[in-house]
């Protein structure tokens, strides 16, 4: 008999196990994002997940939803695409800090800008995990890589406050080992009208833990269990990670604001035909039997 | 010496007051041993100390937990939720199960 997990029917099992390591925080963030999704109730024939490359990447190709795994830093390119063309989706992109904030950093902070309504799960684990551990933009200075020997020498971006200051309506962060409380934040993401975003710390011990003696990822998370302080509504410009300092996580942001389609069709209005309206995500959930 | 686990740590919450009304539910872990990769963060996270680390391999090498103290577990889901591999879950088994003896 083979035995069967309760998510395996959000999972496409020929393809479980999964490529990631022993201890990465990546098939928790996974395991969080898919039973929020599940909590929601959105209908699963509506749901859509972009990735990009790298470990996080591989996300896409593990859902059992209509997904697909777009080169390096495209997932928001190809994410706006599909939500434009059918504005009934729920579009997440489900991608890495490299992916995300370095090659694809412009079409984040543009997409943010123009507030398109899609939800934004960013895994972040301060390198480029799976082509062997580089620096890269959310390296935390001083920390060491395999391009940074003696250190990082760059400032790194501070994701939170850079979604926020770009116009994401929902900015959150969590560690991997936060999994109830990122359970429930990706939850208010999905729900949310507009550009939502979640971070999720999440540990890398094969590369960025062994190269900065973090242990296994048993101890990452134990780390974080010191580490991590809760400060819901934090400025986050002030959430920036520093080197041996406190990991702030929680809902900084949680605003309403006009998204790209509401001013299109404002802007449109009684000018060409009628307009494009996106359902709400909860007309898109499944009623419940007994309605 | 070794870090206490989290049932060990002292508790700083008090007894809610309807303690007497409430019932704790009961659970039963279920360990798919093949896929599991030995991180290890089940059973550190478990809140009633239910899992612990086998001494035989899976057929990848990694150590998989088993559940030494399984009556203890109150189906919290936090394993089926921190577990990277889709290795581990709990069922509730109903109150009335219980009482009947049922497991
Ligand atoms: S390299 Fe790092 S991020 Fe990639 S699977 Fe391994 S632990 Fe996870
Ligand atoms: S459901 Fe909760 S109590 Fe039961 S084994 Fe898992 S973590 Fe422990
Ligand atoms: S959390 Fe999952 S992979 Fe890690 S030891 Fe437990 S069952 Fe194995």
């Amino acid at each position: 008999m083979i035995e069967r997990h309760p998510m395996d029917q959000l999972l496409r099992e020929d393809r479980i196990p999964h490529i990631w390591c022993s201890g990465c925080g990546l098939g928790t963030s996974l395991t969080a994002f898919m039973s929020a999704l599940q909590d929601t109730g959105i209908s699963l024939d509506n749901v859509s997940v972009v990735s990009g490359i790298g470990c996080t990447g591989r996300v896409a190709g593990y859902v059992k939803l209509d997904s697909f795994h777009t080169t390096h830093g495209r997932p928001i390119p190809f994410a706006v695409g599909l939500h434009l063309a059918n504005p009934s989706l729920k579009v997440v992109v489900f991608s890495g800090d490299g992916d995300l904030i370095a090659i694809g950093g412009n079409h984040f902070i543009h997409s943010a800008r123009r507030n398109l309504d899609m939800t934004i799960i960013c895994v972040n684990n301060f390198n480029y995990g799976m082509t062997g551990g580089q620096g890269g933009p959310t390296t935390p200075i001083g920390a060491k890589t395999s391009t940074t020997p003696y250190g990082n020498f760059e400032f790194p971006f501070n994701i939170p406050h850079l979604a926020a200051a770009s116009g994401a309506t929902y900015v959150a962060r969590w560690t991997a080992l936060d999994a109830r409380r990122l359970r429930k934040s990706i939850h208010e993401a999905l729900m949310k009208r507009g550009f939502s975003v979640v971070e999720i710390i999440s540990p890398c011990p094969t590369l960025f833990g062994r190269f900065n003696r973090q242990g296994t990822g048993l101890d990452i998370l134990n780390s974080y269990r010191e580490q991590t302080v809760i400060q819901h509504g934090a400025d986050p410009a002030k959430v920036g990670i520093e080197p041996g300092g406190k990991i702030i996580v929680g809902k900084f942001v949680d605003i309403e604001r006009p998204t790209f389609l509401d001013v299109v069709n404002q802007g449109l209005k009684g000018k060409f035909g009628p307009p494009v309206e996106k359902p709400r995500a909860e007309e898109l959930a499944i009623p419940s039997v007994d309605e | 010496m070794k870090e206490p686990s989290t049932a060990e740590k002292p508790k700083f919450w008090r007894k809610p007051l309807d303690a007497d009304r409430l019932q704790v539910p009961k659970g039963k872990v279920h360990i798919i041993k093949e896929r599991c990769k030995g991180c290890g963060f089940c059973i550190e996270y478990c809140p009633r100390d239910v899992l612990g680390l086998s001494d035989e391999f899976n057929s990848k090498g990694y150590h998989f937990p088993v559940a030494v103290n399984e009556d203890a577990c109150v189906s919290c889901k936090l394993c089926d939720l921190l577990c990277p591999e889709f290795a581990i879950y709990s069922e509730t088994i109903e109150q009335e199960e219980v009482e009947k003896g049922g497991k």
